[in-house]
């Protein structure tokens, strides 16, 4: 008897671990049966590449480039504030502050991380697209730049936790063998630190910039929501995120609206996969 | 040649420490201007209260209820499920083609992005099942969101209790499963308890996921039934600080202040259960 | 009487051949020595016989194990490791208070009322030379014990299960010489109601404790005989050496 029910926890034990491949495949399996469906009627290159985007239009025009676009200034944006800036923290974090203030620091940029996005939409609204707008003189504050802004603080947790681990995991023998040699501290680190843990930080910065194209709320609330492509970064944008999260609202259950906003949701879930699974390989890469 | 590089380094260190302070300063004054303005709406009115007026004065007291309606629904279901799967994979640690795609498959749920959980469960839940938009289909949601954290702070917990207690235990005649009952478990619960408070926390904030599958935009009174839709402190946040005009902008504030707390609280109250769990370790 | 018979045993891990061609038998009521450098195949041979080697990765095993005459590959592991206990080099006390540690293994097995549970706790702890230093105290947490006391709970651990054989993975390498001289004092007494199979670093401690002693050298056994006959007129050269502390 006492057999049996080993037997039954241990088969049990096995399907939960299967789980998350279960769910996975579960999550594709179901972007693809909805999403699919909008390529009967549009064509998938007029989809992907196609300039304008007018769902509610007679007849839709469903091209999906501005939407790409839009979410690419936002990142890119993101990336050249969050990278250096992530970079530069994870190292003063894991060198340079004594060992009482890292692990305040470590919890404060936990905490950061933890902040829900609508919280930082909300607070991107009523601070920093007023500020944009009054400094660059624009007709709105609503723009690229403020989402870039708002999503490099997304980011930034992700990129200082991840690159300070990589960075507390190079071998301690290396820091020494070069401060031996006469070396300064900062030069141990630029030269002998920095390169060992580049994988690290390298998968940090994918995670950091995965975690900005994922972005929804924030986005919505401060990049002004015009799907046009953008000319520059101090005018509204549209991201693949947000038009998923603004129309599906309005778009009927099975409508070619409907499954168009699958199809990008199948875009959104196989670049997600490509940076993560590239992030973990080099993550993995080092060890 | 000395000085130089001990010049470059106190340039270099100084504009680290920059970089820190552009990160921590910006993050101190979002929080005190939260606080700031929105403490003078809380008051046990505030909470307790239903939202009046087409949501610009009253309370918001059902979308608390809502939000923690859905956030314990996420984790009845995240939590069993994630932590028999942290077992699975702290028990049979063979790096074989299996147990790397399901490590694959965690860091892949963990990355995907919300909103697309959110067209998940629409499709899924609300749709196929027909669930429609409701606590179930939200909480089933959010669930399957948080499994990664569940599972990833499960199995460091696990994998925390030496392998030597799990060998003793062995040969003294226990089974695999009596094994982990006894002593596994028992000492993983604090690292266990972390992961599920983190997890609580994500499901609190999310709103993408939400959004199709259970958040109604005014809902007076509080849901009576899993199947039926419910407020939520984040969708509301987004809805009387976008979709509803001439909100005050205390109330506004005041939303934003309580979601804020919820969150930072648990994440704190979980950081401390983990700083304390590896002060006290007891080997 | 013979409590053990290993024939041809061999086994892998992996792809290294970790005991070749063993064949040994193992008497009721004796204390058999193992001595041998390190990497010889003693812990993987004491390991066999509660099989708790086949939860390594890539174990592969060729041969036969009996215990009294049966197949240890047919008997249910949790019957086998009630039979066969074992204490291990560094102790390994349990996160628990002494009382739960040497009740563990008995609760296991299905005995859970109270009184019964203090009997065997008491007697376990007397086995094991540990009761009279510990009486008072048996809800504090195994932690608080010396290294010494802790290993000797060790073996009161092991006791209460009531096993037939106790295999020792060099017991007192942690230990000082007066918790040494103890725990060896308690294996020349459990020698009267239990086979003992001793593992050990100490070329001196099996001349002392052992009945027999065998002599394991890169995988092989090389000689097993009377422990004095060990110590005095080995048959092989090899076996003198390492004795002699030529190598090791």
């Amino acid at each position: 008897m006492r057999k049996f029910k080993e037997f039954i926890i241990e088969k049990l034990i096995l399907f939960c671990g299967l789980a998350s491949i279960f769910f996975v495949v579960l999550i594709f399996l179901f972007l693809l049966k909805e999403g699919l469906t909008v390529f009967k009627t549009v064509n998938p290159f007029k989809f992907l590449f196609g300039k304008n985007w007018y769902p509610i239009s007679e007849p839709a025009q469903l091209g999906i480039l501005p939407l790409i676009l839009g979410s690419l200034l936002v990142t890119v944006g993101a990336a050249v504030i969050s990278i250096p800036i992530g970079v530069a923290c994870a190292i003063y974090i894991a060198e340079v502050t004594p060992l009482k203030i890292k692990e305040i620091l470590k919890a404060g940029i936990e905490l950061l991380a933890a902040i829900p996005s609508v919280v930082l939409g909300f607070i991107g609204m009523v601070t920093l697209v007023p500020w944009v707008k009054s400094i660059f003189k624009l007709p709105t504050g609503l723009t690229a730049l403020s989402g870039s802004i708002m999503l490099a603080f997304m980011a930034i947790p992700t990129i200082v936790s991840i690159a300070e681990d990589a960075l507390y995991s190079v071998p301690k023998s290396y820091k020494e063998g070069a401060l031996a040699l006469g070396a300064t501290h900062w030069q141990t680190i630029w030269r002998v630190m920095l390169p060992a843990a580049s994988s690290g930080i390298l998968a940090a910065v994918m995670l950091g910039i995965g975690r900005v194209i994922g972005e929804t709320m924030a986005v919505m609330m401060i990049t002004g929501n015009a799907a046009v492509i953008p000319h520059s970064i101090l005018q509204p944008v549209r991201t693949l995120t947000a038009t998923i999260a603004a129309e599906m609202g309005e778009a009927v259950v099975g409508s070619e609206h409907f499954f168009a906003l699958f199809a990008i949701g199948i875009v959104l879930f196989m670049i997600s996969f490509a940076i993560n699974v590239t992030a973990d390989l080099f993550l993995h890469k080092k060890k | 040649m000395m000085i130089n590089s001990k010049r470059a380094e106190k340039i270099a260190f100084f504009f680290l420490f920059l970089a820190t302070l552009l990160i921590v300063v910006p993050v101190g004054m979002i929080i005190v201007i939260i606080i700031q303005k929105g403490l003078p709406a809380i008051n046990w009115q505030f909470l307790s209260d239903i939202p009046r007026q087409g949501m610009r004065a009253g309370g918001i007291f059902p979308v608390i209820v809502g939000t923690v309606y859905l956030v314990l629904g996420a984790i009845a279901f995240a939590l069993p499920i994630g932590l028999l799967a942290a077992i699975y994979l702290s028990e049979h640690a063979r790096d074989n083609l299996l147990n790397r795609l399901i490590k694959l498959a965690i860091v892949n749920l963990a990355g995907v992005p919300s909103v697309v959980y959110g067209l998940f469960g629409l499709a899924l839940f609300v749709v196929f099942f027909k669930f429609g938009a409701s606590i179930l289909s939200g909480s089933l949601t959010l669930g399957i969101m948080i499994l990664p954290i569940i599972i990833t702070t499960s199995r460091e917990a696990l994998e925390s209790v030496p392998y030597s207690f799990r060998e003793v235990s062995l040969s003294l005649g226990a089974s695999k499963w009596q094994t982990i009952r006894r002593i596994v478990l028992p000492n993983a619960i604090p690292g266990i308890l972390t992961g599920t408070i983190l997890g609580l926390g994500r499901a609190a904030g999310e709103t993408a996921p939400i959004l199709f599958t259970v958040a109604a935009f005014y809902l007076p009174q509080l849901p009576k039934s899993i199947f039926d839709q419910a407020m939520a402190l984040p969708y509301h946040l987004y809805v009387i600080s976008t979709q509803v005009p001439n909100v005050d902008e205390k109330i506004r504030y005041g939303t934003a202040l309580v979601l804020l707390t919820l969150v930072l609280f648990m994440n704190l109250v979980a950081i401390i259960i983990r700083y304390r769990f590896r002060k006290k370790k007891k080997w | 009487m013979v409590k053990f018979q290993i024939q041809d045993l061999n086994i892998w891990f992996g792809s290294t051949h970790a005991l070749k061609n063993l064949n040994l038998e193992i008497e009721s009521n004796e204390i058999l020595s193992i001595i041998g450098p390190a990497n010889s195949g003693k812990t993987t041979f004491l390991r066999m016989l509660n099989r708790l080697n086949e939860l390594e990765i890539n174990f592969k095993m060729d041969g036969k194990v009996e215990l009294d005459k049966k197949d240890i590959k047919a008997i249910d592991t949790q019957i086998l490791r009630k039979k066969i206990g074992m204490v291990f080099a560094l102790p390994l006390p349990l996160p628990l208070s002494i009382f739960d540690n040497v009740a563990y293994g008995t609760k296991l097995h299905g005995i859970i009322n109270k009184k019964k549970l203090q009997e065997i706790v008491e007697a376990a702890l007397k086995e094991a030379f540990l009761w009279e230093e510990v009486k008072d105290r048996l809800n504090i947490s195994a932690f608080k014990l010396s290294g010494g006391q802790q290993q000797r709970l060790c073996i009161a651990r092991t006791l209460a299960v009531e096993p037939e054989v106790i295999l020792f993975d060099e017991p007192c390498s942690g230990l000082d010489p007066i918790s040494t001289a103890k725990v060896e004092e308690a294996m020349l007494k459990l020698k009267q109601n239990y086979t003992l199979v001793l593992v050990t670093n100490n070329v001196k401690q099996a001349a002392r404790v052992g009945d027999r002693t065998a002599f394991f050298l890169s995988s092989e056994l090389i000689e097993v005989d009377k422990t004095e006959k060990i110590f005095t007129a080995p048959s092989d050269q090899r076996t003198d050496d390492y004795i002699r502390g030529k190598f090791g």
